[in-house]
């Protein structure tokens, strides 16, 4: 062992191996990514999620521009077109037989018959292409039938001198027939339900049976039965009619006479009129009621009371997203605050603080409901769904905060800030809830279809009404579509269904993904 | 000693919790003007003896073109009597405005409509259970094969589709378009006939669908987390085979998590679905709670949301108890402290 000491060395014998090749860090090419910025890209990799994204945007924009689009309303409702099918001008005009406003109908020849002849008068398609399947032994008819027209003259109309002489005019203008010849009261069926059936035109053969059965001639064509009057001769229970005539009706001659067709029958109150209700509908929306609505075309229906489903289902969906969105922001400010305080203090404040929360959320949502209602009347429902919703909604919200912020108060950082002399408030704002954030939007993400979800029920339930603020809820639309299955009209539940099965499908892929997004570590797991 | 202590701590905070809210529904709805208005067919000046009757007004005079006055008793003194009545008596008050119901003991009206709801929850338990065990624990041996996959959109499906649509949608399809069920539940009360049997199913088929979603959901998050924990693989090292190493080692293990979640479902499903009960007509308790809303039958509502909330709490603290029974580990709130552990 010896020691030597080198003194002296020269400097330039110490020289790095290469020039170039300084060994101390390099700069980072790529950009910094920022938690967020991660947590997006994440997100749009998840390709269940972004379409769940999507169709949640398609859906909010449907509640949002729908209303504006349909003149119908909410409280619109029109006893005559009930049950109506969906009509989608795209589909009807172009001869397709899906979603053309008409339906398949089974019945006897009787019935196939009466349809005919509202055909035959008003030249409308009811039977769509005239295409019947006979069943083998001639009894059963089925055709397509359509809803729309289908309603022919419903009963018998009164209206004022001053309304007949209106279409009259209207008819003049448009060139358009509403008004059609009427059946003398004395020719009409005797019973009380068949006299004001204004689709009864024709001969029957027992005017006294219960059910009308009409009177073929030996070809098989109906015979009208229209009040005739002879030229100059009118009595005066006719109401003088000076507008367009039916078709080869204008002043024919028989037996050497030249007669007309009544139009109008003087009663007590008005005219008896046998209006075509379609015609009559778009002239009284389009030159009475000035309302917006062109014509009778119900893009998803109509309910067992004549509502239009589209305006409904759009108004509904309005309501629940915008609800959904006070409930929820409402609930993230003051969960949020509740549950920073009770999880940052931790301890005794923590204690107390559960336990309020705790026994505030034990009691059911149904019963605060029910409360409110009682305590606030049934005019202001949608403030109880809100004060109910926000009772008992925020304690989930401030249970989520709580636990992000018993996550991350003893980390490192934390006490480093607060040795900086950080205060308690800049704490929690800048270093603790940020790293929550993400946690707590996705909770926020799975509780919009929750709140959704929930209301719709309380509708369906009939707890509460929300047409009273003239609105409407998906659920009230279940609700009727529900009592419509026994009148085979699957439809009127098909649109509110599958809005909300969208709804909280799309609702629970965005929630997930953005679970995944923001914590990878829990990827697929529940919770 | 401490599983003692802690049982009664849980359970003395669930009486506190349940009084607390009792207290405020009959405040809150002693707050509101009592119902007086006699029904067609009533006599107002019964109606007034009635509810002087059960303490609720006081000094009931006719006036001038028969109006009646009375005075209210104070709130807490009405608790006190209702509270009183309800332990010495059990009786919880008769029906006031429940049309159908009228004059009858509320108890008794209460009671003869749990069965409809109790059978067909007991029937969507024993049903949704084993499938929902069975689908996943299938799906978690077989983790990302097909047949997992499969299981995995099925449970996506049922939980996304509200039980709202499926409910509707079974009875579309079945008890109209098919017409193998009829739309409604039966009201006879032989409840155990092969009849009301037949129409119950749709609802306990609705019932138990999203029950099967969750179950199996949960046993496949909870045995495929099992399944990679070191002592599978020692037991296997151990030397016994897959099916004893699955069976006696993690099903057990992962049991530990799901048993309480079934007693807890099954405990919450004495309340019933209030949609169900609605959407096939079921006679049961749900229909008497609308109803009681519709009326404004006010003994009725407490009673009722009485019942709900108590069913609410019994099902979140059994819960815990039994996770302190099954699990040993486990101690809610416990400090720790060895001599307890002895």
């Amino acid at each position: 062992m010896y020691q030597v000491n080198f003194n002296d060395i020269p400097a330039e014998k110490f020289q790095f191996e290469t020039r170039n090749d300084l060994s101390h860090d390099s700069k980072f090419e790529t950009k910094p990514v920022s938690y967020f910025q991660g947590a997006f890209r994440r997100f749009s990799k998840n390709k269940g999620a972004v379409v769940g994204g999507i169709v949640i945007a398609i859906l909010v924009l449907f509640a949002i521009a729908a209303p504006f689009f349909t003149p119908f309303r909410p409280l619109y409702y029109d006893m005559m077109y009930a049950y109506v099918t969906p009509k989608l001008s795209l589909f009807a005009d172009n001869g397709a037989d899906f979603w053309d406003g008409y339906r398949v109908k089974d019945t006897n020849y009787v019935g196939y018959l009466k349809d005919k002849a509202l055909a035959d008068e008003t030249g409308r398609d009811i039977i769509k292409r005239g295409e019947v399947t006979i069943s083998e032994d001639g009894s059963n008819y089925t055709y397509r039938y359509n809803t729309y027209y289908g309603v022919g003259f419903g009963k018998y109309k009164i209206i004022s001198q001053a309304e007949y002489e209106d279409i009259q005019r209207y008819q003049d203008e448009t060139g358009i027939q509403v008004l059609y010849p009427i059946v003398a009261y004395s020719d009409r069926p005797t019973l009380e339900k068949n006299k004001y059936d204004a689709n009864i035109y024709y001969k029957v053969e027992n005017p006294a049976a219960a059910t009308i059965r009409p009177k073929p001639d030996a070809n098989g064509n109906i015979i009208p039965n229209y009040w005739k009057c002879e030229a100059g001769n009118a009595t005066n229970l006719m109401a003088d009619y000076h507008s367009s005539r039916i078709e080869g009706e204008n002043g024919f001659v028989e037996d050497g006479t030249q007669y007309f067709y009544v139009y109008g029958r003087k009663v007590d109150g008005g005219i008896e009129v046998r209006a075509e209700y379609y015609e009559y509908y778009i002239y009284q929306h389009t030159q009475v009621l000035k309302d917006g609505i062109t014509e009778p075309l119900f893009l998803f229906g109509t309910t067992q009371t004549g509502k239009d489903i589209f305006a409904c289902l759009a108004y509904g969906a309005r309501f629940s997203f915008i609800f959904a969105s006070i409930v929820v922001i409402v609930n993230f400010i003051v969960g949020v605050i509740y549950g920073s305080i009770a999880g940052y203090y931790g301890g005794r404040t923590d204690l107390i603080m559960e336990r309020i929360s705790e026994i505030l959320g034990s009691i059911p949502t149904m019963i605060v409901i029910t409360l409110l209602k009682y305590h606030m009347g049934s005019t202001s429902q949608a403030i109880v769904l809100f004060i109910a919703f926000f009772a008992t909604g925020w304690i989930g919200m401030a249970g989520t905060t709580r636990m992000q912020f018993y996550r991350f108060k003893n980390q490192e950082y934390v006490l480093a800030a607060r040795t900086l002399g950080a205060s308690d408030a800049r704490i929690m704002g800048r270093h603790i809830f940020p790293n929550g954030l993400g946690t707590i939007v996705t909770s926020i993400a799975l509780a919009i279809p929750y709140m959704i979800y929930s209301e719709t029920s309380l509708s369906y339930l009939g707890i509460i009404n929300l047409e009273a603020g003239n609105t409407t809820s998906v659920g009230t639309l279940i609700a009727a579509g529900q009592q419509s299955i026994m009148a085979n009209a699957g439809y009127v539940a098909l649109f509110p269904c599958l809005f909300l099965v969208l709804m909280m499908l799309s609702f629970n892929l965005f929630g997930n993904g953005l679970r995944d997004a923001f914590n990878p570590s829990l990827r697929g797991s529940e919770e | 000693m401490y599983m003692f202590k802690y049982v009664s701590k849980r359970l003395g905070l669930m009486i506190f919790t349940f009084f607390i809210i009792f207290t405020m529904s009959f405040v809150l709805i002693k707050l509101l003007p009592i119902p007086t208005t006699a029904l067609p067919g009533q006599d107002p000046k019964v109606v007034m003896k009635t509810l002087e009757g059960r303490g609720w007004i006081t000094n009931i005079q006719e006036g001038e073109n028969g109006v009646w006055t009375y005075d209210r008793v104070p709130i807490f003194i009405q608790f006190g009597l209702y509270i009183k009545r309800i332990v010495t008596q059990g009786d919880f008050g008769i029906v006031t405005t429940y049309g159908e119901y009228l004059n009858m003991n509320i108890w008794k009206v209460f009671v003869s409509h749990l069965p409809p709801t109790i059978l067909i929850n007991i029937y969507s338990t024993l049903i949704g259970v084993p499938i929902g065990l069975g689908l996943g624990i299938l799906a978690a041996l077989k983790k990302n094969k097909w047949q997992d996959q499969v299981i995995n959109v099925i449970i996506i499906l049922l939980i996304s589709v509200p039980s709202i649509v499926m409910a509707l949608m079974l009875q579309y399809v079945f008890c109209f378009k098919l017409g193998w069920f009829p739309l409604t539940m039966s009201t006879s009360n032989d409840y155990f006939t092969w009849e009301v049997f037949r129409s119950m199913i749709p609802a306990v088929f609705a019932l138990c669908l999203g029950s099967i979603a969750g179950y199996a959901r949960y046993t496949r998050a909870e045995l495929s987390e099992v399944l990679t924990g070191e002592f599978m693989l020692l037991a296997r090292t151990k030397g016994l085979t897959k099916r004893q190493a699955i069976f006696r080692h993690a099903m057990r293990n992962s049991m530990v998590v799901i048993f309480p979640s079934i007693l807890s479902e099954f405990i919450s499903v004495l309340s019933g679905s209030l949609i169900i009960e609605k959407m096939f007509g079921i006679n049961g308790v749900g229909g008497l709670y609308l109803n009681s809303i519709t009326f404004q039958d006010y003994d009725f509502f407490m009673l009722l949301s009485g019942f709900y909330t108590l069913v609410s709490l019994a099902a979140g603290i059994v819960i815990d108890i039994s996770y302190g029974f099954i699990d040993q580990r486990f101690r809610m709130g416990a400090k720790y402290d060895v001599s307890s552990e002895l």
